[in-house]
């Protein structure tokens, strides 16, 4: 299933300017996944953490949640507290 | 109706306000503190720390201490783990410098001995040679073309060329063209902020007793908001296997951040292990000041545009964070918190995290955001002024609402910003008059929240009560707050509900009590193991009457028949069925094991009295009042203390407290004495508001209440003091030699 996933716009660097890219991905998991074959620059900033926003709920860390065609998904900074 | 679909207020127990279970316990020196543990044939740990703030360590002879009577065993960074990275890394490189001293206090070696005296002693016998190098402790003096270099490898590849090897993560982010925004607004104000390092001011000073014995096996028991954390780090950092340490976390006097890490606890372990008996540390306040993590100081510069009714065209703002001598600042939070109270077409936000010779900072409570939010409501709030504009009618035109395209990106679930902002307007301290030299200000902020994993397990015992095991340590009245959980799920007094903190080897994994996470998160999984719980007591009510499972439901703590076709039997209460349970299927408990991923957001709006005193520079904080959107307040009480704490901890950082660093780079006020924390007698009573707008990710509706409460003092404060003052304030603490600097600027500019 191909979804459509907004980055930060520091990521442009990484992505060759592209802010929205198209990956195939069924779950949270698949996505970064997908992130990471396409763009192999974006390895580093996953693999440091990052959290995922699926129509405005914050997946903190779950590689599971799954992913519809039509959902609003954002890349995010990794989420902590204190 | 399924537990999980109840968004009602028919709760029996939730939202009342009983005893803490704890309290007796801490108000009577019964409940055992970090610094409380002894254990058989226990050592005392000192620590060697550096005098200079940058400076290469040349040698380290520990002759002279390992001679000294009663010294049992020194450690320095050859007893540590070796070829680490990542995270671990930097902790171990501030947990025990290797070849520099990075900061003023940074440990370069140990030692045990019988007595804490005699350790002490011990350590000024460990003679360290140090080449002393340049330092830097000021964010923007470290981010200058000549700032003296901490570390060429720590910059990751998100930083833009041309930038000082000091900045080592870069943040951007945003979405429409500020350019046009600003070019359409018939007001732009563009400012630059200031705010400096402030210490979360815990009272408990970090303390441990670690035993890591010949056989690889270790005890650790210490002071911490996350003892699966401090075991996972403390393992790696002394290499050995994770599985191998166990954690208990004492009582905790005091948190907010500042104890979601390890500073002491690797060391008393390699300690431990060298002399093959156990070994307590305790900081005293110094160590803590100099060695711990504060928040970062930062420099701001945040451009905002509005048309005259009040709508912001474009917002644009750029945070530099310096985080001590290693990456981590916090910069991130900073950008992405800094806009998201309002709903705008174009917003951009730029972070720097920048090393400096400075302790390695650690989280304060919603971290990066109060400073941002000090420095973009300040901008809004001379926009309001210059504009004739009401502030809470500026914020409420442009507050963010369910849809709202963030300024982080995603769009909004369902939030409470806009019936915050409406208390504010309705609440009579808004409309109340000033005195001649007061000054009112208001101020939004906003935090994410957080889940994290989660286990709860939940034992039912043959009297018909119940033992709960959580993991994650109570900073903030959270033993009360899963008791009235559990107490509404089962239907059974809250005082027969009996809840602990288990140690790593009695319960899975659980994330750091952070992200104001522990009532949302532990919530869940204790209403959920809860209701496991329940689904076997109906199994065996069940099996007593001879009917199928799905005929009976549970109801006011019993087990009852679904209706006149499941049969007419009486009401079953859970003491029942738990008295005979050993014959009827064995003992039974509930458990529930996930890493929950809908934490809502939250926001607060802030509202605060202030007056100076033109003399002097003094500044009393005279009326304030927190409104913030809570979800669902379990326990209102310690809702309103969180508000409450949240709002005097910001008073402190607005007006008083700040890491004061000499010329030769070294901390000038590491005690109480000097780093002034507000007092009772500073503060006025702090009036709360508890909105409830629930979250949807919550079976109560719970929100997260810790951090947000910190976010808007900043501002509320600063623009408070600004319009009693006569003069902008745009750099915190605003004490008063601050103060009255700006005072005398102004007079010679008029």
């Amino acid at each position: 299933m191909k979804v459509k996933v907004h980055l930060w716009s520091g990521l442009r660097t990484l992505t060759g300017g592209l802010e929205k890219v198209t990956v195939d991905a069924a779950n949270t998991g698949d996505l970064l996944a997908a992130l990471v074959r396409d763009f192999p620059q974006l390895a580093p900033v996953i693999e440091a953490g990052v959290s995922v926003a699926v129509d405005g709920r914050i997946i903190a860390s779950s590689l599971t949640e799954p992913l519809g065609a039509d959902q609003e998904i954002y890349l995010m900074q990794r989420l902590k507290g204190g | 109706m399924a537990l999980d679909d109840r968004k009602t207020t028919d709760f029996k127990f939730i939202g009342s306000r009983p005893d803490r279970p704890d309290g007796l316990d801490k108000v009577t020196g019964r409940a055992q503190f970090g610094a409380d543990a002894h254990a058989p044939g226990m050592l005392h740990g000192a620590i060697v720390r550096s005098p200079h703030a940058h400076a290469r360590i040349i040698s380290i002879d520990t002759s002279k201490a390992e001679q000294l009577d009663g010294v049992k065993s020194v450690v320095t960074r050859a007893d540590f783990a070796k070829d680490l990275s990542g995270e671990f890394s930097f902790v171990l490189e501030n947990v025990m410098a290797g070849e520099k001293a990075l900061y003023d206090g940074h440990a370069v070696a140990a030692v045990a001995a019988s007595s804490a005296l005699i350790a002490r002693d011990a350590a000024k016998l460990v003679k360290v040679d140090y080449e002393i190098l340049p330092h830097v402790t000021d964010v923007d003096a470290a981010m200058a073309d000549d700032a003296p270099i901490l570390n060429d490898t720590y910059a990751d590849a998100s930083v833009p060329s041309g930038l000082h090897p000091n900045v080592v993560r870069y943040h951007d982010s945003g979405h429409g063209d500020v350019d046009a925004g600003f070019a359409s607004a018939d007001l732009v104000i563009e400012d630059s902020f200031k705010t400096e390092a402030t210490h979360q001011g815990y009272i408990e000073p970090h303390a441990c007793l670690a035993t890591l014995g010949n056989d690889g096996k270790g005890e650790l028991w210490c002071t911490t908001q996350g003892h699966w954390i401090a075991q996972k780090t403390c393992a790696a950092l002394v290499g050995i296997d994770t599985s191998q340490l166990r954690v208990t976390a004492s009582e905790i006097g005091g948190g907010f951040g500042g104890k979601t890490t390890v500073f002491i606890e690797p060391v008393a372990l390699a300690l431990s292990r060298k002399a093959n008996r156990p070994v307590k540390i305790v900081m005293n306040r110094s160590e803590v000041f100099r060695a711990t993590g504060p928040t970062s100081s930062t420099s701001m510069d945040v451009k905002i545009g509005m048309m005259k009714d009040g709508t912001i065209t474009a917002a644009q703002g750029i945070f530099r964070l310096q985080g001590g001598a290693f990456p981590g600042a916090p910069m991130e939070f900073s950008a992405m918190c800094a806009f998201a109270p309002y709903a705008l077409e174009n917003v951009k936000q730029i972070g720097y995290d920048v090393i400096s010779n400075r302790p390695k900072q650690a989280a304060y409570r919603a971290p990066g955001a109060p400073m941002a939010s000090f420095a973009v409501e300040s901008v809004i709030d001379e926009l309001c002024n210059k504009l004739g504009l009401d502030p809470i009618e500026v914020r409420l035109k442009n507050a963010s609402r369910e849809g709202t395209k963030a300024s982080y990106g995603p769009r909004f679930q369902r939030i409470g910003l806009v019936e915050t902002l409406e208390a504010a307007k309705a609440h009579p301290h808004y409309s109340a008059p000033l005195k001649p030299g007061q000054g009112r200000g208001v101020s939004c902020g906003f935090w994410f929240n957080h889940g994290g994993e989660t286990s709860v397990s939940l034992a039912l015992s043959e009297d018909g009560t119940c033992q709960i095991s959580v993991g994650t340590p109570d900073i903030g009245g959270s033993r009360a707050s899963m008791a009235l959980m559990a107490a509404e799920v089962l239907g059974i007094d809250y005082e027969n509900i009996r809840v602990t903190i288990a140690d790593t080897a009695t319960l899975g994994y659980n994330d750091v009590s952070h992200g104001s996470r522990v009532t949302y998160a532990s919530g869940l999984a204790t209403i959920k193991a809860a209701q496991d719980a329940v689904e076997k007591l109906c199994k065996r009510a069940a099996a007593k009457w001879g009917i199928p499972e799905d005929a009976v439901f549970w109801e006011d703590g019993c087990a009852k028949p679904s209706g006149a076709n499941a049969g007419n039997f009486d009401p079953v209460p859970l003491a029942e069925l738990t008295k005979d349970m050993g014959a009827t299927g064995g003992p039974i408990s509930g458990h529930f094991e996930a890493t929950p991923e809908g934490a809502g957001v939250s926001f607060g709006t802030h509202i605060v009295d202030a007056e100076v005193d033109p003399e002097t520079g003094k500044t009393a904080v005279v009326r304030y009042t927190v409104i913030q959107d809570a979800g669902k307040a379990i326990h209102p009480t310690y809702v309103e203390g969180q508000f409450q704490g949240g709002a005097a901890q910001g008073i402190g950082w607005a007006l008083n407290e700040e890491y004061i660093y000499g010329e030769d780079g070294r901390l000038q006020n590491s005690i109480f004495l000097d780093y002034r924390v507000p007092v009772a007698s500073d503060l006025p009573m702090i009036d709360t508001v508890i909105v409830e707008v629930p979250n949807p990710g919550h079976p109560y509706g719970v929100r997260g209440v810790g951090e947000t409460g910190i976010v808007p003092p900043l501002a509320a404060i600063a623009n408070a003091v600004s319009a009693a003052a006569g003069v902008r304030l745009r750099h915190l603490p605003m004490s008063p030699p601050r103060i009255l600097r700006a005072l005398v600027a102004q007079a010679h500019e008029g």
